[in-house]
Parts: C-alpha cells; structure tokens; sequence
C-alpha cells in the first residue's frame, strides 16, 4: 500500500483538524457536530491558477500513444477512464455507472454507463463514444494492444451500456482499464484522430494551450459531472476548484527546488533525495516523501549471449548486494527499501515465495554458481544512461559485485535515447538498468511479464503461471496465484527487481486539499489567498 | 554563402543520424514494443533509406521548409520563431552587460598596466571564464529570487503576461551570461588597448598636449575596437545559437533549450532546422562585422 508522509509543523488543534479532512478524503465519515474542530475546517477555496513544475515537455499530449508518466498525469486532469484506483489500490468506478457484471464463465463483462456526463465540447457521453475510444486505445495504444489480444468482441448495447466479450478469462482487464498511463481515455467520438488535434474528454479540466518547454495550460470546465461518492485516491468526487492548472517544464532538478522555496511554483515534481531537509526546514513548502515510488529493476537478455543461460542469471542475482546498490542510488535508507518480495505486506499481492534468491552481494556462492555454469569469460555488458543519476550509481555498485564474483564486465554509459534503441538488439547488450512505477495490479508493469518486451523472456513455466493468474477472477485465489509468479521471475531470473524507492516532491504550504498520489492531481486542491 | 550552408545541411544532417537512439523509442516510452516502434518510424519516414530522407529533405529546404518536428508536431519554422523572443531578448541583455563590464575595465587595466588595478581586472577577468555558468546561475537564485524575491527564479513569465514580466526573467540569466562573457571582452580590450597605446600616433598625441582622457578613449579606444568588435559579434553569435546551460538552468524556452531537448529526444527535424538557421546567423553576423569595420576604421577596404 502506498504511504504518503508529510512533515507537519502545524499547532496540535490545527493537526487535528487536518487529520480529520484527511479521514473525509479516505472516505470516513465524520458525522457532523462530533467534534469541536470540525467546525474550524474550512473547505479549500476556489480560484486561482497554479504552477506546476513538471520534469520536462510531455512527449505528446495524447495519452493513448505513450506511457511516459508525466503524459498520464497532465491528461488525467482532460481524460477520464471508465474505472479509476481509490486510495487503497482498489477498482472503483469512474465514467462506469458501476463495477462490470461479469459473466459466469469470466468471459462476458457488461459496463453500464453513467448518464449525464458532458464532454468539454457540451455533448453527452454515449456507448458511442466509450466504444470509438476504447477501439482506438486496443487499436494503438501499447497497452491497449496487448489487452487487444484477450478481447473477442467490443460492442454497445443500447446508448449507456457496452458489453466486452474475451478469447478466454483475463482478470487484470478492469485494472487496465483503470489505469491513467497508456491510458484508456474516454475521448469525444467526433474528436477521435491519429494524430489528435483536439482533446476532447469528460475530465474537471479542459486543454487551453501547450506551448512546449513553456507550459500546458488547462482551465476549470464549468460542465464537469461529478460523482457523489467521496473522494478516495483517484476515485470519487472531483471538483476543479482551481482556475487554472499550467504544467511548467522545469528539467532541472534544483530549479524545481529552488522554484518551490521561492513560492514560484505551487507544487515541484520528483526532487532529488538531498534536498528534503531544506524543503523539511522551510515554512512555506512541505515535503512529501510517496513510499514506496517505484521500483529500480535490471532487464537480463535471455535470448543471446552469455545470459541466456540461466545458470549464470541466478549467478549474476546472487552475486548483487541489492541493498549496498539502493544505498548508492538513493542515499538515506529514508528513501529506499531493500524488499524482496515485489508487493508490500499490506498489499494483496503480498508474497514471500521465491525470495530466499534476493541477492545480498555472496560473492563466493556466486563465484561458485559461475564457475559450475561454465562461464567462457565473455565480457557481460552493461547498458546504463545518466539521464537518470541514480541508475548509473547502481550500476556502478553492480558492476563489481560482478566482478567480485568472476564475472568480466563491460559497463557501457549512453545517454536514454540510445539505450532504448538499444535495448530491442539482443547482440548489443546482456543487463540494462531501469525502473518503473509501483502499480496496483501485477501484471501491469514490467513489460517483461508480457511478451516481446526486450529481455525476450519467454519460458514454459512463465505461461503456465501467468495464465493460471490472469484467468483467476477471486482476488483472494489470485494473491497466492501472484505468489507462484514471482517464484518463477526468482527462478529463471529474467529481470532483477533491486527494491523499491520513495519519491520526494514539495507542494507549497498554502496549496490546500492536495493528496499525495505516485500520478499526481489536483482536483480537490485549491489556493489559499 | 549558399555553399557554405549546402555544406552545413549536409553535415548536419548525417551526423545527427549518425548518432544512435530513435525518436519514435523516446515517445512511445517504457511499455512500447518493436512493432508499436517500427510503425511509428515509417509514419514518420525514418525506415526509408538515409539518401532518400536526405533529398525530401533537401528538396522541402529549397522551398523554405525546414520540416516538421517529430516529438512537438508542429513545423520547426513555427518552433524556432516561438524561441525567438527570449533567446533574443537574452543575448541583448547579456551582450550589453558584458560590454558595459567587459570594454571599461578593460581599458581601465590598460591604462594602468602593471598595477593593483590591472591585477584585480585581470584576476577578475580569470574567475568570470573559470566560475561554471550553472553554479552561478543556482547561487544567484538563491540570493535574488529565493532569499530576496526580487526576481523570479525561472521560467518566462504565466500565459497572456505583458512583455515587460517576461523580460524580468530574463534579468539574472542574463546577468549570469553578462559575467562570464565579460571575461572575454575584457581580455580582448585590454590587449587590443595595449597594443594600440604603445604606437606612435599615441605618442605624437601626447607630445601634441592632447589630454590623456582624450588620448584613450579618441585615438586609442576607437583603433583598439576592431578586435573587440569580432569578439562581441562572435559572443553574441555565441549566444544566439544558445545559452545551453543558462537556459536549461533557468528554464527558459529558448534556442539552446529547444535544441538540447530535441538532441535528447532524437526530434531530427528540429536538431537540423535549428542548426542549419544558427549557422545561417553565424554566416550573417560574420558579414556584419565585416561591414562594421568599414564603419570603425575608414582605411579597410574591402
């Protein structure tokens, strides 16, 4: 489960009074008159337009055409998805009247829509609509396509109901269909183009401008149908109270600080580690610590060269100190976890099988894994980037854990562009070094759990689990399901997950009603004066 | 001049390709696979034959095209005016400070040769090229914007702000690129100066009884200014073709910035329209130097 902490220097009443806000966003309900300092809580003000410093341009503003996280969470403020995530990870509705009617088999889920909902340009949301949308998503969209694949039919039934028939059961559609990355935006039918020159959704805010390496501007859309749920996470009520949202491409890591500190900026994205003192110790921003972020994970080329024998990847996993790389890429242990097990204990995926193969740097059980696998002494190559600094550190830290072990390395540094091009030519390359969101459904991130991502893992035992886990609808059967997963990635060791990190953004002190989510938003959020 | 830019396209354009990396990887991001990637490649004609995308592209220049940007989709032409203004408005503010800093002392300390105040000049002079253009950029933030809040601390302005606002962000990056490009200037009016109040005019002037202010800033500045002028027009070329650092530092949505991110992104249309119009200014402002010293010195000919 995400953890969101937030330094508080408020009075103690005042903390409080915060904490019971805090309770109505999770959806507690505080029944009125209850408590004295309920009456002091005032709700965050309207108007006003705030900058947001973003880490650089958004590759496109379609938010069908790329995964890249800072396109979802500018166009989750235009688009809305048909189910969204609450606070606790959980699939609730959105532009969906309700959860999907499944059939008995798994095969036949029946959305009913909600009535009412206008699109920024003051048509009603229709069937239409959802179906032209979500064709285009299944038709271009990286993760439309590969949930193309289980899908048989899509059809509307009626102006406010779709039906979607599978190949065979396939549990994890709801949650791509809930997912705001890649996403399956609910778009205006009559706006719908490749590329998209209008972007027309149901969402709180509506496009203005983009100006690129300047700002996007979105303003309020007066329109918006809410829903009447309170507000959780991504899911219930949302409320434009701001006028005006202008997302600024700030690349600079320090800008972004010192922009925050200066009260240019409302709210500065993904901060370097160093600077939470400072932000801890200024009055007019707070520092919010999202833990667990992501997660930094090493791809192994399973297709060509010396790892494609899997002997040597459980070498190369035991020979890792997972630890000793989080604490070269992430400094204080505040900002990372040396976990194991790929979802937290609070969390339904939660799960120790497999993880007694968590490398802890055993250089001489490596060095004797190497040498039992019969390593020719073919240099492994590295690929790493310094766009992202905290990579190239554990890449640094790994390299001699490998060498420790045996193993001849050759640690390659190219800037991002080359090693994602890179990455798709297995003579090119044998570990490269990424990292990745922590999503609410397993099989949603790495690409390696799908198929043809680069690593080119592909195994009996992989299908077999996958398959006993998609096709498994009961949430309780699939954590155990889950479970048989992550033994297999232990076992045949196709990507390393070293652990997970926290990330650190600051959001100006008078920026009221903001909740801390790893896409951040801001409905519900406002200005004091 | 047309050769010189037939050459400059040519180069430009084989050697961006000639480094690796794909924009179609970069957009698509983390979860595309090798199809999604290659589809994205052929609609935007990156899987035809280098040769062929050389001549549609040469063939589209010749009509004034410069292309379309892959990564902003928008034509590069409309991109590069859209920079214009700040890094324009930059390079004046810079230039002029580093003149008014660079030219004066530099006299000064020719004037003075060999004492406390040549030595101070000359030291400060060393530290201006020394000092790194982002750290002085991060502690000028930290005073003016952060701790004073004279000034913002970056970006160029919110949407629809008059002029004036936006040009107010330009105020510590250009004094950033004021200092270190003052370093330059002073050196070259200092030994410009030197040379020159060693002549025999100078000497004459003197024994004529002219005064001494007169000496230098008449008969010595004016003579000393043909290497000053090429280093200013040369920094202000400098600084047209981009800030890269200052502007990244200080979020400013100019040329250099534009032409880092399309580097990084791989956008080749922008990488080579933005190159090809900054040699085009080179090439421009080169001329105008050379006009310049006709003006300056009556006895160049050309």
């Amino acid at each position: 489960m995400l953890r969101i902490v937030e330094k508080s220097t408020l009075p103690r009443a005042l903390r409080l009074a915060v904490v019971i806000r805090g309770l109505r966003t999770l959806g507690v309900a505080v029944v009125a008159g209850t408590c004295l300092c309920a009456g002091a809580i005032a709700a965050p003000p309207k108007g006003g337009a705030a900058n947001l410093a973003m880490i650089g341009e958004p590759q496109t503003l379609d938010p069908m055409s790329s995964t890249a996280d800072l396109v979802g969470t500018i166009m989750q403020h235009v688009y809305e998805l048909l189910y969204t995530y609450d606070a606790n990870s959980n699939v609730v509705p959105m532009l969906a009247e309700s959860m999907p009617a499944v059939s008995r088999d798994g095969l036949v889920y029946t959305i009913p829509l909600r009535k009412g909902v206008k699109f920024h340009n003051g048509k009603e949301m229709t069937s239409a609509d959802v179906v032209a949308s979500l064709q285009r998503w299944m038709d271009m969209a990286p993760r439309g396509k590969a949930v193309a694949k289980e899908i048989k039919s899509l059809e509307a039934k009626g102006p406010n109901t779709i039906v979607i028939t599978l190949n065979r059961p396939y549990a994890p559609l709801v949650a791509h269909l809930a997912l705001s990355n890649g996403f399956a935006a609910i778009m205006a039918k009559d706006s719908i183009a490749t590329p998209l020159t209008q972007f027309i959704g149901t969402g709180p805010y509506m496009f203005k401008e983009r100006r690129p390496d300047q700002y996007v501007q979105l303003v309020r859309f007066d329109g918006y149908s809410a829903r009447s749920e309170p507000a959780s996470g991504y899911g219930g009520k949302r409320e434009a109270l701001l006028d005006e949202l202008r997302f600024i491409p700030v690349p600079n890591a320090n800008t972004r600080v010192e922009g925050a500190l200066s009260g240019q900026y409302h709210f500065a994205d993904v901060l370097p580690v160093e600077s939470y003192a400072r932000l801890e110790s200024a009055a007019n921003v707070k520092p919010v610590l999202t833990a667990p972020f992501g997660f930094p994970y090493l791809v192994l080329n399973t297709k060509q060269g010396p790892l494609a024998n899997v002997a040597l990847r459980r070498a190369v996993q035991a020979s890792l100190s997972n630890a000793d790389m989080l604490g070269a890429g992430f400094g204080d242990p505040k900002f990372y976890s040396a976990d194991a097990n790929h979802y937290a204990k609070n969390t339904p995926f939660y799960s120790t099988a497999g993880t007694e193969s968590y490398g802890k740097g055993d250089a001489k059980r490596a060095a004797a894994m190497v040498a039992a696998a019969k390593y020719d002494g073919a240099p492994i190559k590295i690929l790493t980037s310094q766009q992202y600094d905290f990579h190239y550190r554990m890449a640094l830290v790994m390299a001699e854990n490998l060498k420790a072990a045996g193993f001849k390395v050759d640690m390659q540094v190219v800037d991002w562009s080359t090693l994602i091009q890179r990455r798709n030519d297995p003579a090119l390359w044998d570990i490269y070094i990424t990292h990745s969101a922590v999503l609410p459904e397993p099989t949603l991130t790495p690409p390696q759990l799908g198929d043809g991502a680069p690593g080119w893992w592909s195994s009996p035992a992989k299908d077999a689990a996958l398959a006993a886990f998609n096709a498994e609808a009961d949430p309780k059967k699939r954590a155990a399901l889950w479970g048989n997963v992550q033994a297999v990635v232990f076992a045949e060791v196709p990507y390393i997950r070293v652990g997970n990190f926290n990330s650190v953004t600051a959001r100006a002190a008078k920026l009221d009603g903001y909740v801390a989510m790893p896409w951040p938003f801001f409905w519900n959020t406002g200005l004091q004066k | 001049m047309a050769i010189v830019m037939l050459i400059v396209a040519t180069l430009v354009f084989f050697i961006t390709r000639l480094a690796p990396g794909d924009p179609a990887a970069v957009m698509l991001g983390e979860q595309a696979t090798a199809a999604d990637i290659a589809t994205l490649r052929a609609s935007y004609g990156l899987d035809k034959p280098l040769p062929v995308q050389f001549a549609y592209w040469l063939g589209e220049l010749a009509r004034g095209n410069l292309g379309q940007s892959i990564f902003l989709q928008r034509p590069v032409t409309q991109a590069l005016a859209e920079r214009a203004e700040p890094t324009f408005f930059l390079t004046l503010f810079a230039l002029g400070i580093a003149m008014l800093i660079g030219v004066p002392l530099g006299i000064v300390a020719a004037v003075w040769r060999g004492r406390w105040v040549d030595q101070a000049f000359s030291g400060f002079a060393m530290l201006g090229a020394s000092v790194p253009s982002f750290w002085l950029g991060l502690i000028l933030m930290q005073i003016f914007a952060v701790g004073l809040g004279w000034f913002p601390v970056a970006g160029y302005g919110d949407p629809g702000v008059p002029l004036a606002d936006r040009l107010r962000h330009l105020v510590l990056p250009a004094i950033v690129l004021g200092v270190v490009n003052s370093a330059l200037i002073l050196r070259f009016t200092r030994a410009s100066m030197l040379d020159v109040l060693g002549e025999d005019h100078i000497r004459t002037a003197r024994a004529k009884g002219v005064t001494e202010r007169r000496v230098v800033l008449h008969h010595a500045l004016r003579n000393a200014l043909i290497p000053v002028v090429t280093v200013l027009g040369l920094t202000f070329a400098l600084l047209i073709g981009g800030a890269i650092v200052t502007e990244t530092v200080f979020g400013l949505p100019g040329i250099g910035n534009l032409v880092v991110s399309a580097v990084l992104r791989r956008d080749y249309p922008v990488i080579q329209g933005a190159l090809l119009v900054i040699a085009g200014l080179y090439v421009l402002i080169n001329l105008l130097i050379d006009l310049l010293y006709l003006a300056i010195d009556p006895r160049v000919k050309y």
